[in-house]
């Protein structure tokens, strides 16, 4: 009962709403694409900078050089957020810190730091996926899916 | 004593013996620096967690307060307060370390006003000679609890506003001199409907206004009769929209000057607060520290604070509902004739 009379909204309430829409900032949108742009593709080029010099200068093959880039960017990743630095830049550019991998990182860090004081299994370890746990989850069921319509489409096991 | 419909006029006049305001070092660096008691340099205060942080600033500001009215601990009969966290933690630890007798209360940020209205109408009633009113807030502990880990970066819209770190305090006396409550309207929930938790100017604008008009039909006022009406933290947007909303129903607000605390605390072109400030400790450091030395020194004469709350929790607004609201309005009258 309380609830269908919550799903209907008066005629002030809608005429309210409407008002304060047009008081509303609104999100600087193009501007936040740009931003986005830049700083992912500033990640990314820099993440292929450290692809190429593992290539170079510690001769690895082209794949087998992403994993220890994954890991540098993380790394990266964990020592801005631990020096209070990656929310910053996450404001400024957007989706464009909160995309690549070190936003990933990001997520888990902060994550963990926010509730180190809660103790180590329960805070730490308890809290650490609040954020990241939903990218894991629908990452997997996604994963999961798309392998199953390869496999029907005649993709075969690779 | 009930005026109209929700509003108390205190005919014995509880006077404000004294204030005391604990700031983090954001506020310390907005436009209000001077008028706050103590400024802190760093945001942890050197605690454990952001919650002993913010339970730091209230005792800080209620030890302050009773110093200031020279006063001990042993001669407050009451302490009343609130805050942000669940089970408002900030005040009930902060009562133990204080050790007066206590009562707890929650109204989001409008718990500012709420326990002074409280602690009034103790005193008013002959209910104790002393009693001490106080709120905190910490943006770390807000972020963590409201919205997401601090150091987490999530990118925030144009209307999200920012909690202030901070803590205010007032010691009100049965007698002696300094500005006096007058009255106090205590607000009914307001809710438009709205969702956005980073927009909680808009949800509280309509709670402000319905309360400023009660406030107005109870005691028979005009704008005119206050030289500051002062909401407690609805920021730009909620701000503009109170205004707007107050000349739709033909209230004749320019007669005075309406102001929000969320406005004053900080400098929001060098300071990137989004709309502006938020928190319980919004209105109680503004009040208590600025409105307070205005009105010792009888620049004010007559202030209506208007504290607003935004009475959502983060589980609320994820099973999709919308914010109710609150404001409690207090009159202050400067003692300086």
């Amino acid at each position: 009962m309380a609830n269908q009379q919550m799903k209907k909204t008066t005629q002030v309430q809608r005429k309210y709403q409407a008002l304060a829409k047009g008081k509303e900032p609104p999100r600087p949108i193009v501007l936040n694409c740009i931003r986005a742009f830049v700083a992912g593709g500033a990640i990314c080029v820099l993440g292929q900078g450290i692809m190429e010099a593992m290539v170079h200068w510690f001769d690895m093959e082209q794949d087998k050089a992403s994993d220890p880039t994954v890991a540098i960017l993380i790394f990266i990743s964990v020592l801005l957020t631990s020096f209070g630095v990656y929310d910053k830049i996450a404001q400024w550019a957007g989706a464009g810190a909160a995309v690549p991998v070190t936003g990933f990182a990001n997520s888990l860090c902060s994550s963990a730091l926010e509730h180190r004081s809660e103790g180590l299994v329960l805070g730490v370890g308890g809290n650490m996926f609040k954020l990241a746990g939903s990218v894991i989850v629908f990452g997997v069921v996604a994963a999961f899916f798309i392998g199953i319509l390869h496999h029907i489409l005649g993709g075969g096991a690779h | 004593m009930l005026t109209g419909h929700q509003t108390w006029t205190f005919d014995k006049q509880p006077v404000i013996q004294a204030t005391a305001t604990v700031v983090g070092p954001y506020e310390g660096k907005g436009p209000l620096a001077a008028d706050f008691d103590i400024v802190h340099e760093d945001s942890i205060l050197k605690q454990k967690s952001w919650e002993q942080a913010e339970r730091m600033l209230l005792e800080e500001a209620a030890k302050l307060a009773i110093e200031n009215a020279k006063l001990t601990k042993e001669d407050v009969q009451f302490f009343v307060g609130g805050d942000l966290m669940n089970q408002i933690i900030s005040a009930t630890f902060s009562a133990r370390t204080l050790g007066i007798p206590y009562i707890g209360v929650f109204g989001a940020c409008s718990t500012s006003m709420e326990s002074l209205a409280i602690a009034a109408m103790i005193v008013n009633s002959g209910g104790a000679k002393y009693v001490l009113a106080g709120t905190c807030s910490h943006n770390s502990s807000a972020e963590k609890q409201f919205r997401y880990p601090t150091e987490y970066g999530a990118q925030k819209p144009p209307t999200a506003q920012f909690t202030v770190t901070g803590a205010g305090a007032a010691v009100l006396a049965a007698e002696g001199s300094g500005p006096r409550v007058a009255s106090a309207t205590i607000g009914r929930i307001m809710d438009m409907g709205i969702k956005d938790p980073n927009n909680m100017g808009a949800a509280m604008a309509p709670a402000a206004v319905d309360t400023i008009q009660a406030h107005l039909k109870d005691t028979g006022r005009a704008p005119g009769d206050f030289d500051l009406i002062v909401t407690g933290d609805l920021a730009q947007v909620g701000h503009d929209i109170a205004g707007e909303l107050l000349r739709e129903h033909r209230v004749p607000i320019a007669d005075t000057t309406f102001h929000d605390c969320g406005l004053m605390i900080y400098d929001r072109e060098r300071q990137s607060v989004w709309a502006g400030g938020s928190g319980c400790a919004c209105s109680a450091v503004v009040t208590y520290g600025h409105i307070m030395k205005k009105l010792q020194q009888g620049e004010l004469k007559r202030v209506l604070v208007v504290a607003t709350g935004a009475l959502l929790s983060p589980l609320t607004s994820q099973q999709g509902e919308s914010i109710p609201c609150i404001a409690h309005a207090v009159c202050l009258e400067s003692g300086v004739i």
